[in-house]
């Protein structure tokens, strides 16, 4: 009852024999070992599991497979390949963000989509975006912190002509 | 050079090799019993180690725990690993560069005096030798013991300790996944256990024939009242599991499960009984929480593999030396049989489910003999099958005096245990223990003792000079939910109560709470930071009540004898309440990790904030209800408060734990500041929207 699903994942065009149903986080974590995506409840409720799909962040645990043909995934695998993820990966570590780091990679995809549509998000926009991922440690002051430089540098960057 | 007395850790495992090993060229590896429970302490030990050696912090690589290999340090808890490991390996450390640099002495046939040491290569007179600490090691006896002969460096040169680190481990998690959940042993079986609705509850029935119609790639595993799912694939295992209810059967049983024995009371006296003033302004008050949940982003994960007579386990455990002996004692093995090896799992604030799913994969890998189990908890069982932090109350009846000073102090606390752990009282505690065998239920309750820290009788004890007071701790042995150790333990209600209490009877004397505080405060850092809460928050003296916006502070140390937390929350209350802003003024001693510090304690205002404002768990017909983030909601990133933080750093003064010194204060700034927001007491936790309306209404 597979059925193969291609889509371009991380730059590289994919082709996943999976069933129709089986939600992206499964496929991506079991099917081609990708394991920064992860499992926090499947309810859509925590966005431990947030991917980019065409430049809009989705709850991997609920999003079948066959939903995503012919479309653009990024997961935080892609962050160290991308300036922006690049961006906010050196943030995250200036500001020290983050404390246990299960939530994080969820975020820094809210965060990478934000970015990649705002270069000059406020402080409520950062939140908003934010405000469907969970984090238990209490690290949401850093992790504020952190976009907010991560957008300051691109923006900086932006400014002088380099690319985006 | 002054012998520097042995910390508890050397004493229970003194030989060097234990604690730091330099096999691998250029890199020195280091061995802690206290585990990466995503607090960062591989990365504050790091730093300890590294400024001992004189080597780049990263050249340090700190070790997962293993039981076959690491110093048995306990469990980590109590805002003690800092302190204990990292007095440990700071003397192993010290140890270690001072026995490479005597060899490398014999080595180049010169004085000790003229060699030292930078980055792991060896100098004669400021000038490079071929000598390394690598080449070196070989030539030095690891068996010998840690005698804390040695003198460690003084902190006028430290040059890493003190200063802010990012976290070693963060990179690898963010890009690659380096938690337990990540972990893929060759053909693992994923696995899903169905867990018992309530304890004593019996599994009645399971339709094999529905489960083989729907999921005929999906096995079952039963023993007794212990039920798993396993198949190749994940995905549907897991759906199996969410459709449980449709071929599983529990039988009900009349009547909870209540533990046999009539409760423990303790009792104390500190200092000397007057006779209590006889005042109109006393208070008479009960101050309450519900269970609260440890609500990690991660749900509990275990690995097992049962191999050639051995069983390996890999877990999140905090404490894998116990997990390993109750689980070798539970599945009737010998402890040497059996190995348990620390794998990070997602943030953990206590006792959760990691040793129950640890047991689970225990269980399933010694029926599936050579076969590597995964076992991967659902967000419904991590909230309400995993051990909860314990529902309390405490009550206090105090008075003033005309003089305007607390004339009688009585405090009594009622709750159940702190500490159901792996072999807490010689018990299993693991949940699956009770399936296979329900004769495996404790059948006495006690909580941590005293010397441990306390459990309900944390922090019971009011840090103010008080003429006497009277504390009694009456544990609950009634409840038939699993209580465990949750962040704080029985300070978090405690500190909530005795603080509270000073704002009332302030209010009773007409004074100021911040002045009727210092009144009758003599310790001088716990001023400090409260001086300093005050400071920094302009804190604005006596408010008037009910004006829906007000400030409220609290000061305590946790456990009396760790780190020292002011706190002052400025709220306000509508429909609901709103934490705007904390001002947080600590005295943590020496701060190895800044950063890292800063994240505990900010991090633990907004667990606290979280647990005060939306956390408790509503028994239904005494049993825990099936939860997830729907019914059981926590603070989400449009309602943390913004935070300021201020140390107070006497270098001089040791580490103290910081991890668990926010809890009580946070709470009790917040419950002084709606309360006076609202001109209402609020004295039950947490503090919703139905229980402000409740309040109002007279509910």
């Amino acid at each position: 009852m597979t059925t193969a699903t291609s889509f371009h994942l991380n730059g590289a065009p994919v082709t996943l024999d999976a069933p129709e149903n089986e939600p992206l986080l499964y496929a991506l974590r079991n099917r081609l070992q990708l394991k920064a995506t992860h499992f926090g409840c499947g309810l859509e409720q925590c966005g431990a599991c947030v991917v980019d799909v065409d430049g809009a962040p989705a709850y991997a645990c609920t999003l079948p497979v066959s939903a995503v043909a012919g479309k653009v995934v990024t997961t935080a695998e892609m962050l160290a390949r991308d300036s922006i993820g690049l961006a906010l990966m050196a943030a995250f570590e200036a500001e020290c963000a983050g404390q246990c780091g299960y939530c994080l990679s969820g975020i820094m995809m809210s965060a990478f989509s934000l970015l990649k549509r705002d270069r000059h998000p406020d402080r409520a926009t950062i939140v908003a975006a934010l405000d469907r991922h969970l984090c238990r440690c209490g690290a949401h002051g850093g992790i504020l912190r952190a976009v907010e430089r991560a957008a300051a540098e691109i923006g900086a960057a932006g400014a002088l002509g380099a690319p985006g | 050079m002054t012998a520097n007395a042995l910390p508890r850790s050397l004493l229970d495992s003194p030989i060097l090799g234990q604690w730091i090993s330099f096999d691998r060229p250029g890199r020195i590896a280091i061995y802690s019993g206290k585990v990466e429970l995503g607090q960062g302490i591989a990365t504050a030990l790091s730093q300890i180690v590294a400024e001992e050696l004189d080597v780049a912090l990263g050249r340090i690589d700190a070790q997962a725990t293993d039981t076959d290999r690491s110093p048995n340090e306990g469990f980590t808890a109590g805002s003690q690993s800092v302190e204990m490991s990292g007095a440990a390996l700071r003397l192993a450390a010290a140890q270690a560069r001072d026995a490479l640099l005597k060899t490398a002495a014999v080595q180049l046939d010169a004085a000790i005096s003229g060699l030292t040491c930078q980055d792991g290569t060896i100098l004669l007179h400021g000038t490079a030798t071929d000598l390394d600490f690598w080449s070196l090691a070989r030539l030095v006896d690891w068996q010998q013991p840690v005698t804390g002969q040695i003198a460690v460096k003084s902190i006028a040169s430290h040059r890493l300790v003190g200063t802010s680190q990012p976290r070693s481990d963060m990179r690898i998690k963010l890009s690659r996944g380096g938690f337990i959940q990540d972990m893929v042993l060759d053909g693992m079986v994923h696995a899903r256990v169905v867990r018992q609705p309530f304890r004593l509850a019996c599994l009645a029935h399971v339709d094999a024939d529905w489960l083989a119609r729907r999921y005929p790639d999906v096995a079952t595993l039963r023993t007794q009242d212990f039920l798993a799912l396993l198949g190749d694939d994940e995905y549907r295992v897991h759906c199996a599991h969410a459709e449980a209810d449709s071929f599983v059967a529990w039988q009900k049983v009349d009547g909870l499960w209540q533990p046999p024995l009539a409760p423990d009371v303790q009792h104390a006296v500190l200092g000397i009984i007057t006779t209590p003033v006889p005042s109109a302004r006393r208070i008479s008050a009960r101050y309450s929480r519900a269970h609260i949940a440890h609500a990690s982003i991660g749900p509990s994960c275990a690995l097992a593999l049962y191999d050639g007579g051995r069983l390996t386990i890999w877990s999140h455990s905090q404490g894998v030396f116990a997990l390993r002996d109750t689980i070798a004692k539970c599945l009737s093995l010998e402890p040497a049989a059996v190995r348990v090896i620390h794998m990070a799992g997602a943030g953990c604030y206590g006792h959760n489910g990691a040793d129950d799913a640890a047991l689970d994969a225990a269980i399933i890998a010694m029926a599936r003999q050579g076969r590597p189990v995964r076992v991967q908890w659902s967000r419904q069982d991590e909230l309400s099958r995993a051990p909860l932090g314990a529902a309390m109350s405490a009550e206090i009846d105090a008075a003033v005096d005309t003089d305007g000073r607390i004339a009688a102090w009585k405090f009594s606390v009622l709750s159940p245990p702190h500490a159901q752990r792996p072999g807490t009282g010689g018990y299993i505690n693991l949940t699956s223990a009770e399936a296979l065998d329900a004769t495996r239920l404790p059948s006495k309750i006690a909580d941590l003792p005293d010397a441990a820290g306390g459990g309900a009788s944390r922090n019971a004890a009011a840090i103010y000079d008080l003429a006497h007071q009277d504390i009694s701790i009456r544990l609950d042995t009634h409840s038939p939910v699993r209580t465990s150790s949750l962040r704080s333990l029985g300070a978090h209600l405690n500190v909530f109560a005795i603080e509270s209490a000073m704002d009332e009877l302030a209010d009773l004397a007409d004074a100021d709470p911040l002045d009727f505080r210092l009144r009758h405060l003599a310790d001088r850092r716990c001023r400090t930071v409260l001086i300093g809460a005050a400071e920094m928050s302009k804190w604005p003296g006596r408010q008037q009540a009910g004006t829906g916006r007000a400030m409220g502070l609290a000061v305590a140390r946790y456990k009396n004898k760790g780190a020292w937390l002011a706190a002052v929350a400025d709220v306000s209350v509508d429909e609901v309440v709103s934490v705007e802003r904390l001002w947080l003024c600590v005295d943590a001693g020496l701060l190895v990790n800044p950063a890292g510090a800063r994240n505990q304690i900010e991090g633990g205002a907004i667990q606290a904030t979280s647990w005060t404002l939306k956390e408790g768990i509503e028994l239904e017909n005494g049993h825990v209800p099936m939860m997830d983030w729907q019914s059981y909601p926590i603070l989400t990133f449009a309602e943390v408060p913004e935070i300021e933080t201020r140390f107070i750093v006497d270098p001089s003064h040791p580490p103290l734990g910081a991890g668990e010194a926010a809890q009580g204060p946070v709470a009790a700034a917040i419950g002084n500041a709606a309360s006076r927001a609202l001109g209402v007491r609020l004295r039950d936790l947490p503090l919703t929207r139905d229980r402000l309306l409740g309040l109002l209404t007279g509910a």
